[in-house]
């Protein structure tokens, strides 16, 4: 089986789902992702919508390689996951998905150019040089998001906003093939907000796949394609902005 | 990108000692007031650890060394008199102190005897109060006896050569029996009575570093006890010899020749006691107490290391889950954790090693002692604290390892 992961051609989707679902074993088996279809195609930017409960955190759980569907299959970048050991799928997980959280999840005690460089350190190359390069890519991420200036500022020093920017930049840091956000915005005031989605509709004008996910129609509204999920059931919305 | 892993979708994770070890570093150092106070339990194990093994190798050497000064150079030869001892009442000549005092190693020897005098007891006046008199043991000694035993003289002065020779009845005796007796000044150059002889009393010693016994006998010199009272009779004569250090073995084998080259075998020269066997002696009981004591304290270091990881892999939990996302593998976050348990447990044991060989020293200064620590001693410590981290990282390490990164992320 040799699957071209940047094969020739947009016919790769950076995302497939054939008919992917989960439903967690009883007594009574609860189905939190009916088995659905999506593809989302490289430079895509999708946001997927929903209220609490209605199986948001299970599909981003999947999506992330965090939890493996119950049925149908998953493949990321055309590789099929579902048939991966889970050393490799940690492994796809580290090297194709940046995920940037609700709550930010910065390590409290190390700076912001250290924070982004932890997400280099388990898929890094090796070498002597590696701590040295780490931190040169960190800061080259940090400057992209408009953080040049607080390298060495630690977490509880940042304000929110720019706590999610460095977030941001430990997503970006490691060139992954998809940007997963779980809530960007939930622990912002709307100013900031909208400055962190003015931050991804840039990186998605780079040519970034964005996959946002929301319980927010006006945040949902950002993205070019816009999926509904509720009771576990996913389909696509029919009007885009 | 090596050729065996060509077929791999993608490379794996990986995560490189280098940055384990720095990961687990910054672990420790980022929480420093925590850190400590986890660490508090291994400096004080791997403290007490070291400070009692090096207290008792101390004290142990100073014990032997007490024995080496005092008894390690003492030589003590008996006369058993041959085959047929009631042929030979004294094996020892005349001259026996000058004989062993030519011997190499040798500082000072002497002959002594106990004497049995018809009346048994001592008197210091002839009538009066004094009168009834005291029993006290009277010893023919030669003047190296006074030497070898070193005393220190209270008033007077002890007798030599020459009143021993010339049969001078004159008498040395102990502080203790002097105020027995009645005696408090040589001014009035008193005297004591044995057989109702009068002995003028020269010296009063109120201590001796050998053979405390003398200071409860009335010492005359063995020339004039052989004169007024014959050759010993029921209990035979001794020699005591002092000898430099280490030459007492030498001197023991050396005494009966030199004594009586034609009758060696009238002496039974006896050495003493190897300091070796009594060192060993003396270390193992109190050794296994303590070491006890500091295997408890290490316990109860390793309890609290455990302990805090726990809390910390609780608390972590949202830092486990980033890792995962980031790529982790669970046995990258096991790893992470036992390292940092076991930099606790290293720190700890280093700065508990420190510790307790400055109170080794703090105390054998104060004491004037030599300090001793077995160099295996200090080079083990450090490692003991390493291991005592890494059991206590095994569990919460087990317990991060298993957390799901979708159910940490949550948080």
């Amino acid at each position: 089986m040799s699957e071209a992961p940047d094969a020739a051609g947009p016919a790769t989707p950076v995302i497939e789902f054939r008919q992917v679902g989960l439903t967690y074993p009883g007594p009574p088996p609860v189905a939190a992702l009916k088995p659905c279809d999506l593809a989302v195609a490289p430079g895509e930017y999708v946001t997927v919508i929903g209220p609490s409960g209605s199986g948001k955190s299970t599909f981003l759980n999947i999506a992330g390689l965090l939890d493996a569907p119950t049925t149908g299959h998953y493949l990321l970048d055309g590789i099929d996951t579902g048939t991966l050991p889970d050393a490799d799928r940690t492994a796809l997980r580290g090297r194709r998905i940046g995920f940037v959280f609700q709550s930010f999840h910065l390590l409290p005690h190390r700076s912001a150019a250290e924070n982004v460089a932890l997400a280099m350190l388990y898929t890094a190359t090796r070498g002597r040089r590696a701590a040295a390069e780490r931190h040169e890519l960190a800061r080259a991420a940090l400057v992209r998001v408009g953080l040049g200036h607080r390298l060495d500022a630690l977490p509880t020093r940042l304000s929110g906003g720019e706590r999610q920017r460095v977030a941001i930049a430990r997503a970006l840091v490691g060139r992954p093939s998809l940007l997963l956000c779980d809530e960007p915005t939930g622990n912002l005031d709307t100013v900031t907000a909208e400055s962190i989605l003015a931050l991804l509709d840039e990186l998605h004008a780079q040519g970034l796949t964005v996959l946002l996910i929301t319980h927010d129609p006006q945040v949902a509204a950002r993205g070019r394609r816009t999926v509904a999920i509720r009771d576990g059931l996913l389909r696509e919305e029919v009007v885009a902005a | 990108m090596r050729p065996t892993r060509r077929d791999r979708v993608v490379e794996p994770s990986r995560f490189p000692l280098r940055d384990l070890l720095s990961e687990a570093l910054a672990g420790v150092l980022q929480r420093p007031a925590r850190s400590t106070l986890t660490g508090l339990g291994t400096v004080l194990g791997v403290g007490t650890f070291v400070a009692i093994l090096g207290l008792t190798a101390t004290t142990s050497s100073q014990i032997d060394s007490r024995f080496s000064v005092l008894s390690a150079t003492e030589v003590s030869v008996e006369d058993v008199g041959g085959t047929r001892p009631e042929l030979v009442p004294l094996a020892f000549p005349a001259d026996a102190d000058a004989r062993i005092q030519r011997l190499n190693g040798v500082e000072a020897a002497g002959v002594y005897w106990p004497v049995s005098q018809a009346s048994g007891t001592v008197r210091s006046a002839p009538v009066g109060r004094q009168a009834g008199g005291e029993q006290v043991s009277v010893v023919a000694a030669s003047a190296g006896v006074l030497a070898a035993a070193e005393p220190h003289l209270a008033q007077g002065r002890t007798f030599d050569g020459w009143h021993d020779s010339t049969a001078r009845r004159v008498a040395v005796i102990g502080a203790a029996l002097a105020s027995r007796l009645g005696i408090t000044t040589l001014d009035t150059q008193p005297a004591v009575f044995l057989d109702n002889r009068p002995f003028t009393v020269i010296g009063i010693v109120d201590d001796v570093k050998r053979k405390p016994d003398l200071l409860l006998s009335v010492l005359v010199p063995r020339g004039t006890a052989a004169q007024l009272w014959g050759e010993p009779e029921r209990d035979r004569a001794k020699m005591i010899i002092s000898t430099r250090i280490g030459a007492a073995q030498q001197i023991a084998a050396e005494a009966p020749l030199a004594l009586d080259p034609a009758h060696p075998e009238y002496f039974k020269p006896v050495p003493p006691p190897d300091p070796r066997t009594l060192r060993s002696n003396v270390t193992s009981d109190l050794n296994q107490l303590f070491l006890l004591l500091a295997g408890i304290c290490l316990v109860i270091g390793a309890v609290g290391i455990a302990n805090t990881t726990l809390v910390a892999v609780l608390e972590r939990t949202g830092e486990i889950g980033l890792r995962r996302a980031l790529g982790a593998r669970g046995r990258h976050i096991t790893g992470q954790f036992l390292s940092e348990s076991a930099s606790l447990g290293l720190i700890g044991g280093l700065v508990g090693t420190s510790l307790g060989v400055l109170t080794v020293l703090g105390v054998a200064l104060a004491r004037e002692w030599t300090p001793v620590v077995d160099p295996a001693t200090v080079a083990a410590a450090p490692v003991i604290g390493l291991l005592t981290g890494l059991l206590a990282g095994v569990y919460p390490a087990w317990r991060a390892a298993r957390i799901q990164p979708a159910e940490a992320l949550r948080r």
